[in-house]
């Protein structure tokens, strides 16, 4: 339901320091999706019922609650639209990113 | 105590002799008895495991690698079709390293449509990051799982027991099934340092960037470099336990030989009787037959070839537009670590065809009479 927490990359410097086995070898969360985007989606926190469909939905768990309220965490969101397409009240629309 | 059984269920008395927690796999023959008996054993309570009916090879390696991952001690069997469908899953199994154990039955590739021996099937999978080890004798089979298992989960490498089809799959043969508690004394329960557990969860074979991909699979190589030493400790270790030595090659009669013979699997048996034949007409021949085959045990190869006059490879087996693939293997081995040795490369035996202690009589003749290889291939018994 929270915010991501940040993180940094984990790098090893030697093959002494790495686990044998390819597991958890460092969190993708320093991989800041959001650069892929080109259209992001933008809530209307007036028409929201606060269903929480959108935060269920979304494949990237780039939505989080805050104060019962969703949030789009752009750092992640890569702009697919499933939130906007799902949402019962329509209030969230995809616009164009400007860069 | 002793019993009379067969190759495939020298496999299953391993097994179980192993306390496997997790059996899967589908059935093929010649494999199918092996996998028939643990699901009796199961049943029956004989063998305390989980026993996970799948629709192909492919799932069977799989839910081997997730209760591996999960801490338990897992073994499937398979041959031919059945392991080229589990291909990709092997590279899963070793590149993870899931100490899984597979029993193959060495069945020739189809087509055309076969389900007698030959060694291509496993040495199609040469390249996956499997310890391999070639057995020649049911006891042997038997002795070689309670090993792996061992090996394997030290090194944390799975390992596959290779047979052949019917010359030993079918063959009955005196085994001698140790007492449970001696095998529970040389192989303690599978503890690995990480599992699979809700309580401290990990992502396992996830995205590997550049930056980490080039350490692990060195990191396989260099413990698979550790394995020949890890079998021959085991090894001695089991000689102790159990009065005999599975270890990575077995030489026989070969310290004067004029003509050594290179054999896997039920030729190196076959091979010693052809030994004994020459040695009695005034021959002297040897054999070297190669039991563990990945990692190719280099020391002691060079150590035991390098004193050979002449080498005789018999494959049974093929690299299509190259040589018999042991016949590779061994020159690449011992060039330019021993002194110039004439080493020719025979085929025999493809699809499940006889190889006679006559034929490998040949084989020795034939080395003895040329100075250096003329042919690339010399094959036996075919009908040209």
């Amino acid at each position: 339901m929270k915010k991501k927490k940040e993180v940094k990359k984990i790098v090893f410097h030697s093959a002494k320091e790495m686990p044998l086995m390819p597991m958890s070898l460092g969190s993708m969360l320093y991989n800041k999706t959001g650069s892929w985007r080109n259209i992001k989606p933008v809530i209307d926190l007036e028409k929201c019922i606060q269903c929480g469909i959108c935060w269920k939905f979304c494949p990237d768990i780039s939505i989080y609650i805050e104060n019962e309220y969703p949030v789009i965490d752009y750092d992640y969101c890569k702009g697919c639209g499933i939130c906007a397409e799902e949402c019962p009240t329509k209030c969230i629309v995809m616009v164009e990113e400007k860069k | 105590m002793k019993k009379v059984i067969m190759g495939n269920h020298s496999l299953s008395y391993g097994a179980m002799l192993s306390r496997a927690q997790v059996i899967s796999a589908y059935p093929i023959t010649p494999q199918t008895q092996v996998v028939e008996l643990l699901s009796e054993m199961c049943a029956n309570n004989v063998l305390d495991a989980k026993f996970i009916k799948v629709e192909s090879e492919h799932s069977a390696m799989a839910s081997c690698i997730g209760a591996s991952l999960a801490g338990a001690r897992t073994f499937t069997a398979t041959s031919a079709q059945g392991l080229a469908l589990m291909h990709e899953l092997l590279h899963w199994a070793s590149g993870g390293r899931m100490p899984v154990v597979m029993g193959n039955i060495n069945r020739a590739m189809a087509p055309g449509w076969s389900i007698w021996t030959d060694q291509n099937d496993s040495l199609s999978q040469r390249d996956t990051g499997w310890i391999q080890i070639y057995c020649s004798s049911n006891q042997e089979v038997l002795d070689t799982v309670i090993q792996a298992f061992k090996v394997s989960e030290k090194i944390m490498i799975p390992s596959m027991v290779v047979l052949d089809a019917f010359v030993l799959s079918h063959t009955y043969e005196v085994v001698d099934i140790p007492d449970q508690e001696k095998v529970d004394a040389y192989l303690p329960p599978f503890k690995p340092e990480f599992t699979l557990t809700p309580d401290d969860p990990h992502a396992f074979g996830g995205l590997t960037s550049p930056e980490h991909y080039f350490e692990l699979r060195y990191m396989l190589q260099k413990d698979m470099e550790k394995v020949p030493a890890l079998i021959q400790e085991t090894a001695k270790e089991f000689e102790e336990m159990f009065g005999r030595y599975p270890g990575l090659v077995e030489a026989y009669r070969c310290e004067d030989a004029d003509v050594t013979l290179v054999t896997s699997g039920t030729v190196g048996y076959t091979a010693r009787v052809a030994v004994d034949m020459l040695r009695e007409e005034g021959i002297k021949a040897g054999n070297l037959r190669i039991k563990v085959f990945r990692p190719f045990p280099f020391e002691i190869i060079r150590k035991i070839l390098g004193e050979a006059r002449k080498v005789a490879v018999v494959d049974r087996n093929i690299s299509y537009g190259h040589h018999g693939i042991f016949y590779e293997e061994v020159k690449s081995a011992i060039y330019g670590f021993t002194k110039d040795i004439p080493i020719f490369g025979f085929i025999a035996g493809l699809g499940g065809r006889d190889i006679t202690p006559e034929d490998l009589k040949g084989i020795a003749h034939y080395a003895l009479k040329k100075d250096r290889p003329e042919e690339e291939i010399v094959w036996i018994g075919v009908k040209k």
